[in-house]
């Protein structure tokens, strides 16, 4: 019987009864493949029904599962026991996002900042059904594709010191979805995106730390992305000088 | 929050300083070490002879169109680098005040610095 545990802190917070956000500290049974979410749910079965976090797909596919542990940006599902043991692990909210309630964050910023670059094909003037279905060639599809596997988890706007900084930055998985949309070969819509690019909280509220493609769990690379469309924005920024609109 | 305004758009002019910043970083990256490798080794050394870089050759060098080019290049660029790198490395420690003249005096100084080494060369001829 495998009678090995460990320590896990977590930060709690529940607007109706506690002044500010505090630490409460589980044991749970240590084992090699338990990951940092089912340990949560341990607890919540075992030890604390109280506790609130997200879930669903346990597979680092849904992207509700970010939290940070040990102060890192990471998906509670795709972190194990055994990358820690024997120290204890300390779990909170994602960060520069405000605590709902325990594990949970508001994302109400974020997901108005992925709606705001026009995350959709945008068709040119003279497309119409008659012309019949799209195509793409493989090298047209991997001009966006890896910028396409973002999971909205959100951890690379709790690892944006600027958007930390300043919660009016666009931030990096917006950026990289209108990259993917940007850099579709069936998309028309550079023109009205680009004015989202140009601003100041657009992709010069960055400055290339890059640390949200460090801690990006399906290896999107916003940084990337951020930095091609800079090239983009300074193109068009040339091209206003000698043809203002 | 759904709901539907007609957003208006700022453009910024940060390409400026950014095409700027990354042509100064570029330079910073492949001549500077090239420059320590020669000043603060090769010559000291004695792998070159020092009579190449001394005063009269030096100003020979600064008095021809290219010469002068190169040099304010070489000092212009990496200091507009260095200036953008400060004037977000203000905002990074949260020095939130004064964001204007923050910006006026980091570019300013660049700016009237470039100007200064411009008129120095031009002034050799
Ligand atoms: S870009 Fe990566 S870290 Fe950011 S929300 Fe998408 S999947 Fe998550
Ligand atoms: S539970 Fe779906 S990503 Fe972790």
């Amino acid at each position: 019987m495998n009678k090995k545990t460990i320590v896990i802190d977590i930060l709690r917070y529940r607007p109706e009864m506690d002044e500010k956000p505090f630490t409460q500290s589980f044991e749970v049974p240590y084992i090699e493949d338990t990951s940092i979410l089912e340990a949560l749910q341990y607890i919540k079965d075992h030890l604390d029904s109280t506790i609130s976090f997200r879930w669903s797909c346990r597979m680092a596919i849904c992207g509700s599962c970010g939290l940070m542990i040990d102060n890192i940006p990471k998906l509670g599902c795709k972190a194990f026991l055994r990358d820690y043991y024997p120290n204890k692990i300390s779990l909170e909210p994602l960060a520069n996002f405000p605590i709902e309630r325990d594990l949970v964050v508001v994302m109400d910023d974020f997901m108005q900042k992925l709606e705001s670059v026009k995350p959709y094909l945008i068709p040119g003037d003279n497309a119409c059904m008659s012309s019949g279905e799209y195509q793409q060639t493989p090298l047209q599809m991997e001009k966006y594709k890896q910028f396409s596997m973002c999971i909205n988890c959100g951890l690379c706007y709790a690892a944006c010191p600027q958007y930390g900084l300043d919660n009016n930055f666009i931030g990096p998985a917006a950026l990289a979805l209108l990259a993917r949309y940007d850099r579709d070969s069936r998309d028309a819509g550079s023109a009205q995106r680009m004015k989202i690019l140009n601003q100041e909280e657009g992709v010069w509220g960055c400055t290339f730390v890059g640390y949200c493609s460090t801690v990006c769990p399906k290896k999107v690379d916003p940084a990337a992305a951020i930095q091609l469309l800079k090239v983009e924005s300074s193109k068009d920024y040339l091209i206003g000088l000698f043809k203002p609109d | 929050m759904n709901e539907l305004k007609e957003k208006t758009y700022k453009r910024s002019h940060e390409p400026v300083f950014w095409g700027l910043f990354g042509a100064g970083g570029m330079l910073c990256a492949f001549i500077t070490p090239v420059m320590i490798l020669i000043t603060g080794l090769l010559i000291p050394l004695g792998y070159i002879n020092r009579s190449h870089f001394d005063y009269n050759n030096l100003h020979a060098f600064a008095s021809t169109w290219y010469g002068a080019l190169i040099i304010l290049v070489l000092i212009a660029l990496p200091l507009w680098h260095t200036f953008h790198r400060i004037f977000h490395g203000l905002h990074d420690l949260g020095i939130k005040r004064g964001r204007d003249w923050q910006r006026v005096l980091c570019y300013g100084f660049a700016f009237t610095v470039s100007v200064f080494i411009a008129t120095l060369l031009f002034a050799m001829f």
